[in-house]
């Protein structure tokens, strides 16, 4: 007989983390962005996606909008905005 | 979105660690396996029925991935795999430079083709931000608290780089949260290399060190330039690179964070933490050099 | 083919006929033995291991269970301090289901420091979710680890086994033993298939955080799969039994029970000399017999009773005591009469050989001569007063 023993891997994503945020999230205005990618490396979510000038963007789903890439951001193209 | 490490753990938002686990694991690759000390990131992936990790990754003890990679890197030797699977250990910092020391010396003094990951948050950040050997000095934890007789932790960082190097091992490097590119090159060198490696990655701990979740990548940029976290590296026990900064001065780094506001308004301490991020700038050469017009 | 070899060496003979792929252990007397005959012979080329020389037991035992994770057969062994040290690592095997055999030399523990032979360090592991398997000679050694490696790496277990052999009268002792040939061994014993392993072929998470809604199950798995064992162990006795030609039980053995008025339970080799005591007094006429508890974990409550039920006096020798209360293999052995009609008069329990004194014939005999009709509470047998005073 066998309990809870292993995970397979995709499971966390079953866990909408984006249910967390309270105040802001990130608008990604994608006007002035270079592609530095750095939204996208610094993310602890990991759920910026985005290749080359003004494609960045993120997965709501599981943002938690703690703010970095807006915070980061080197052209400022990241606002946080109220959350509705 | 192809991560290694997928969203839907449950760090803290802001979270250095979570960032640094991610960026470890995609230059990696998918051919890796993982054991993985107790700690905050054990505990915010693998949650049953959910785990963000997309390798092979195991969990034992507090103390041991070390030696549980060494027996994952033996079977893979006997199965003839070892070549095309790079082995990661990673744990905390407690798990790293307290607990974890032994069987990781171990594994350093086998010569182990291994890498082993520090995420250093200098605190046991999991079990609710007590003191640790890699603690800097002067930080208020929950077991090195200030009061009317103690400033805080009043012992240096367990040097650990240092140990690794003294052990002979091919690469030693630090890192951080603050430079993820520089992180992520020096990870991709480290598997590259046969043996064991050290890579000690500096993770700001928004929770324990009581900074805006927003701010994680800008104190962790601001403990490289004041010099109070040298990043280094190390090639069989001769260092190689130091990543040059125009130091700022200490307080800048100090007064964004929580865990040094005791110490902000008090000039002697103060002297004495631009005392250590001076010797660092000194000893590893971090100055960078001025430009000639 | 019989050979006259010291236990320590049949041990490693056994385990490289059993061609795990990952060796990993930290020396401590008795068991030093078994682990440098197998360096030895990884080192000639004999058996094809990675052998790991490691900083602690606690890393030994780590190291294996990397490797049985990985997919890979492996081995260990130690003793007394060394079982306490990676006791932590042990329950974590048995929590993540991993096969593996460990050989116990057991040991007694400290303070004071003592290295030779009592069960203390096996027995105080007892909760930990190992099957524990106590040999009587360097044949049951042999024979148990052979049994064990099947039993473990069942797809119906998956659980790790304790192969506890006393130390220095097994693990040092030279004794006769029918070795087997690999293809017996290959015949008996198929190479070790993982139902999960680390591989990046197919990731998977081991050793996941559990939160109270999670956690139970894993523990009620792991206690009904070791109740499962009590009849997978005969099955597997049998197949043994098919290819070697000794016949075990697994579980128990009765020496001389039937019409036994006096019957002493015991576990490991003072079982050799307590059917030497049993031979001699039948020949006086005596009506005495042994229980021999072979497997401790799991547990044999049935087989115990079956074996008990008519005898009126028993009397368990234990070479453990659990401080503070009572003899642990005579407390469960009484928890199996509990609320049974059928039941010995009286069942005693006695204290001895701890710290390798000698269990001789005559403290079998003293043993026998007190079964009577009082019940004895661990009373210790050839204990010297002269060494006890009542205030420091």
């Amino acid at each position: 007989m066998f309990g809870p023993l292993i995970i397979k891997p995709g499971t966390a994503r079953n866990n909408k983390t984006g249910s967390w945020r309270v105040e802001s999230k990130p608008k990604f205005l994608q006007k002035n962005c270079i592609g530095c990618k750095m939204c996208l490396l610094i993310c602890p979510e990991g759920c910026i996606e985005g290749e080359g000038k003004n494609t960045y963007h993120c997965d709501y789903t599981f943002c938690k909008g703690c703010g970095s890439c807006a915070e980061f951001c080197p052209k400022q193209d990241i606002e946080m905005v109220k959350e509705k | 979105m192809g991560h290694l490490f997928t969203a839907g753990h449950t760090a803290c938002a802001g979270c250095g660690q979570a960032i640094a686990a991610r960026l470890v694991i995609d230059a990696c690759g998918p051919n890796t396996i993982v054991a993985n000390n107790t700690g905050c990131l054990e505990v915010f992936s693998t949650r049953y029925p959910e785990s963000a990790w997309e390798v092979p990754w195991i969990h034992s003890l507090f103390e041991n991935a070390a030696a549980v990679a060494s027996g994952i890197e033996a079977a893979l030797i006997y199965l003839g795999k070892k070549e095309a699977i790079n082995v990661i250990a990673q744990a905390g910092d407690g798990g790293t430079a307290d607990i974890g020391l032994q069987a990781l010396s171990g594994m350093w003094e086998r010569g182990a083709d291994i890498l082993s990951v520090c995420y250093d948050n200098e605190a046991y950040e999991n079990t609710g931000i007590q003191r640790s050997g890699l603690t800097p000095y002067g930080t208020n934890t929950t077991t090195s608290p200030p009061g009317t007789k103690s400033i805080g932790n009043i012992r240096p960082k367990k040097p650990m780089p240092e140990i690794a190097v003294a052990h002979g091992i091919p690469y030693v490097a630090t890192a951080s949260v603050g430079f993820p590119q520089d992180l992520q090159r020096k990870v991709k060198k480290a598997i590259s290399i046969k043996g064991p490696k050290y890579l000690q990655i500096h993770v700001p701990c928004p929770l324990g060190w009581r900074h805006e979740s927003a701010l994680t990548f800008e104190v962790g940029k601001l403990a490289i330039e004041t010099g109070l976290y040298p990043l280094i590296e190390y090639e069989f026990g001769v260092l190689i690179s130091q990543r040059k900064i125009t130091p700022r001065p200490v307080e800048e780094y100090l007064k964004v964070q929580g865990r040094f506001k005791h110490l902000v308004n008090n000039p002697e301490q103060l002297k004495l933490i631009q005392a250590i991020a001076d010797n660092n700038i000194e000893k590893y050469n971090l100055r960078a050099e001025k430009q000639s017009s | 083919m019989r050979e006259f070899l010291e236990g320590s060496r049949v041990v490693a003979e056994i385990v490289k006929l059993c061609k795990p792929g990952v060796i990993s252990a930290y020396p401590i007397t008795p068991q030093t033995h078994i682990v440098e005959e197998l360096a030895q012979f990884v080192a000639n080329g004999e058996l094809n291991a990675q052998f790991i020389n490691v900083e602690s037991e606690h890393s030994a035992a780590s190291v294996v269970l990397g490797a049985v994770a990985t997919g890979v057969r492996a081995y260990t062994a130690t003793s007394s301090q060394g079982l306490f040290y990676m006791a932590e690592v042990l329950f974590n095997i048995a929590g993540l289901r991993l096969p593996l055999i460990l050989t116990c030399a057991n040991r007694a523990i400290s303070a004071p420091i003592n290295i030779w032979n009592d069960q203390q360090d096996s027995v105080s592991l007892r909760d930990s979710g190992w099957v524990q398997f106590y040999a009587e000679n360097i044949q049951e050694v042999a024979d148990f680890h052979l049994i064990g490696y099947r039993l473990a790496e069942d797809k119906a277990m998956m659980l790790p086994v304790m192969v506890c052999m006393d130390g220095y009268t097994l693990t040092h002792g030279i004794e006769t033993v029918d070795m087997p040939t690999q293809e017996q061994v290959d015949k008996f014993l198929p190479a070790y298939k993982p139902l999960y392993k680390l591989d990046p072929q197919e990731p998977i998470t081991m050793g996941h955080l559990a939160d109270p809604d999670y956690y139970m199950e894993t523990r009620f798995a792991l206690q009904r799969t070791l109740e499962d064992a009590l009849d997978l162990i005969p099955k597997i006795t049998l197949e043994f039994s098919k290819v070697f030609g000794r016949n075990y039980n697994g579980l128990i053995e009765e020496y001389r029970l039937k019409d036994a008025e006096r019957v002493i339970v015991a576990m490991g080799s003072v079982c050799g000399t307590i059917k030497e005591v049993v031979d001699e007094l039948r020949a006086k006429g005596k009506k005495v017999g042994l229980l021999k508890i072979t497997a401790y974990r799991p547990f044999p409550y049935q087989e115990i009773y079956g074996a008990l039920k008519d005898i009126p006096k028993v009397g368990v020798l234990d070479r453990a005591l659990s401080l503070g209360a009572s003899a642990p293999l005579a407390a469960e052995t009484k928890a199996v009469f509990f609320g049974k009609k059928k039941k010995p008069q009286v069942i005693s329990s006695f204290i001895a050989g701890l710290g390798g004194r000698d269990i001789t014939k005559d403290a079998i005999k003293e043993i026998f001569r007190l079964l009577t009709t009082k019940e004895r509470m661990t009373e210790f047998i050839d204990l010297k007063p002269e060494l006890l005073r009542e205030s420091y």
